[in-house]
């Protein structure tokens, strides 16, 4: 491992202008992930800016009835907020989903959303990788990419984003709270990752020295109590999504009034399936049309040898779940 | 960089320490706490686990800078009275343990459910000690240590 400094700032503000000083510094939350990819070399900062004691600890309810969740929270307690649990249970079951109970405990949110791509390539600093090494090429394409993307990856990557949590935060409208050296701002979950194109070397649309600060909720409604994830992978627990869904939706007089679907694991970000959406709303809720909807989202797709597998996956896996909510909402006001 | 954390109820002050090194060399290699164990280095294996300011974490995901002013308890802390803990005595009793690399990790994570859930059930067993491996046992007798420490702490410290 390369040698680093390690620090723990007084205010976020020190923490802030401590990495802006420097472009090869990064924060530091749980370090499930950065520990990990330094031990690996993948990572090689030189100086790592400790900010955990620094980040919000608490989910607070904001004016309009939401939450709002400070960034350094552990994944371990927002799975299991009772508030959490009750009107975002989409969110509940992601965490609960990822990694273990130990690593829960330790992640942070602010991390969780941060976190970098599981592909081998990527973690592997005897190959090339256009993420890790920009300009050095891509072996995924045709080697090993089973578990890599099929929706918004590029020439130059084919990446998949790991987190769960960021799917069922994409699906409940999240916005995310950072603070700059140019003072703060918001973004929208789903525009806090960027898509590959020929620059796959960063994630998001962060910009350096920009922390996470909190994560909020919308106020809690019929829709977003109404969800659920699903997520399938290799063994019953304790491993990465090789297909996932986060999926919201109200039904009235048999018709979608709203719907929310988020599918992780098949691209670079948590993937807000805006077309499915869009042809669901105001549309009969059965199964067939929910396949359909999901087919079109699809079309966009661009799966490769061995991982072709994963539009079907992602169709069925969506529809069931779609089916699943339906019917949980036509026995609920049945009673 | 010189690190000062509460082990075991106990403090510890380490100087010289490379900011690469993890809490869990930390423990092992300066403070004499071999009881964690090294195996995979990754998160993947939790034979690392230790509590960090109460939550059981992987050591070997923790930079030993991290560790500074926090509170630590290692397997070799789960009990202070110089007898082993119920967790311990049945892991031993039931014979939950062969190579015993995977043990420490799992005496802690199973201290840390029972702490959190007396009893159990057999899928909440397996959820908690989901982070934890062992390629001896096929599990089967780490369920029973479970369920075994689950009635010895039932009727009081054993
Ligand atoms: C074995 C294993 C299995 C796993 N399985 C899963 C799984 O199934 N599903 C899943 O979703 N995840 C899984 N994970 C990943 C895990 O969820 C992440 O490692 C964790 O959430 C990262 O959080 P952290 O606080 O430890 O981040 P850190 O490692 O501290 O940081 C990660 C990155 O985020 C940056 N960062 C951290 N906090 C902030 C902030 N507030 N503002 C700006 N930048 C910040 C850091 O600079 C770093 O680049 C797994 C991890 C392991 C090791
Ligand atoms: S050595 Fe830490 S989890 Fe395996
Ligand atoms: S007893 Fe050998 S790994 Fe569990």
């Amino acid at each position: 491992m390369k040698a680093f400094s390690y620090s723990r700032p007084d205010s976020v503000r020190d923490a802030v202008a401590g990495v802006a000083a420097d472009r090869e510094a990064k924060f530091l939350a749980g370090g499930t992930n950065l520990v990990d990819l330094m031990r690996l070399g993948v990572e090689r900062p030189d100086a790592l800016i400790d900010v955990r004691h620094l980040l919000g600890h608490d989910i607070e309810p904001t004016a309009d009835g939401g939450l709002l969740v400070g960034s350094g929270v552990a994944n371990s307690d927002l799975a299991v907020d009772p508030r959490v649990r009750q009107a975002y249970p989409v969110l509940s079951q992601a965490l609960l989903s990822g990694a273990s109970g130990q690593l829960r405990n330790a992640a942070t949110v602010g991390g969780n959303l941060l976190q970098r791509t599981r592909c081998v390539y990527f973690q592997d600093v005897t190959k090339p990788c256009n993420k890790r090494q920009p300009g050095s090429g891509c072996p995924a394409r045709e080697g090993s990419h089973r578990d890599l993307g099929i929706l918004g990856t590029s020439e130059a990557c084919i990446a998949t984003h790991p987190s769960d949590m960021a799917v069922a935060l994409a699906a409940v409208d999240a916005t995310v709270h950072l603070t700059g050296p140019g003072g703060e701002r918001t973004v929208r979950l789903e525009q806090l990752y960027r898509l590959p194109g020929d620059d796959p070397s960063r994630d998001t649309t962060l910009e350096h020295a920009e922390l996470i600060t909190a994560v909020q909720l919308p106020p809690p409604s019929a829709l977003y109590r109404s969800s659920r994830y699903r997520k399938v992978r290799d063994r019953a627990s304790f491993a990465f999504a090789v297909g996932s869904i986060a999926a919201a939706m109200v039904i009235d007089d048999g018709l979608v009034r709203e719907v929310r679907i988020a599918f992780g694991a098949v691209a670079p970000r948590p993937w807000r399936a805006h077309t499915a959406e869009d042809a669901l709303r105001g549309q009969p809720a059965d199964a067939a049309d929910f396949a359909a909807a999901i087919a079109a989202e699809l079309e966009l797709a661009e799966p490769l040898r061995d991982n072709a597998f994963k539009v079907d996956l992602t169709r069925r896996m969506g529809a069931a779940v779609l089916t699943e909510l339906a019917e949980a909402q036509q026995q609920g006001s049945g009673r | 960089m010189r690190v000062t954390a509460t082990v075991n109820g106990e403090t510890h002050q380490i100087d010289d320490v490379w900011e690469g090194e993890s809490l869990m060399y930390a423990l092992r290699e300066r403070m004499g706490l071999p009881g964690s164990k090294n195996a995979c280095e990754q998160g993947e294996c939790g034979s690392c686990t230790v509590y960090l300011d109460g939550v059981p974490v992987c050591s070997c995901l923790v930079a030993a800078g991290q560790a500074h002013e926090r509170d630590i308890v290692t397997v070799e802390g789960l009990s202070d009275t110089g007898e082993l803990h119920p967790v311990q005595q049945a892991y031993l009793e039931q014979g939950a343990v062969q190579c015993g690399f995977c043990t420490p990790g799992l005496l802690v994570a199973t201290h840390d459910l029972l702490s959190r859930n007396p009893h159990p059930s057999d899928p909440q067993i397996r959820e908690a000690l989901a982070g934890n491996l062992c390629r001896c046992t096929g599990y089967e007798k780490i369920l029973d240590a479970v369920r075994a420490a689950a009635d010895r702490m039932d009727g009081g410290p054993a």
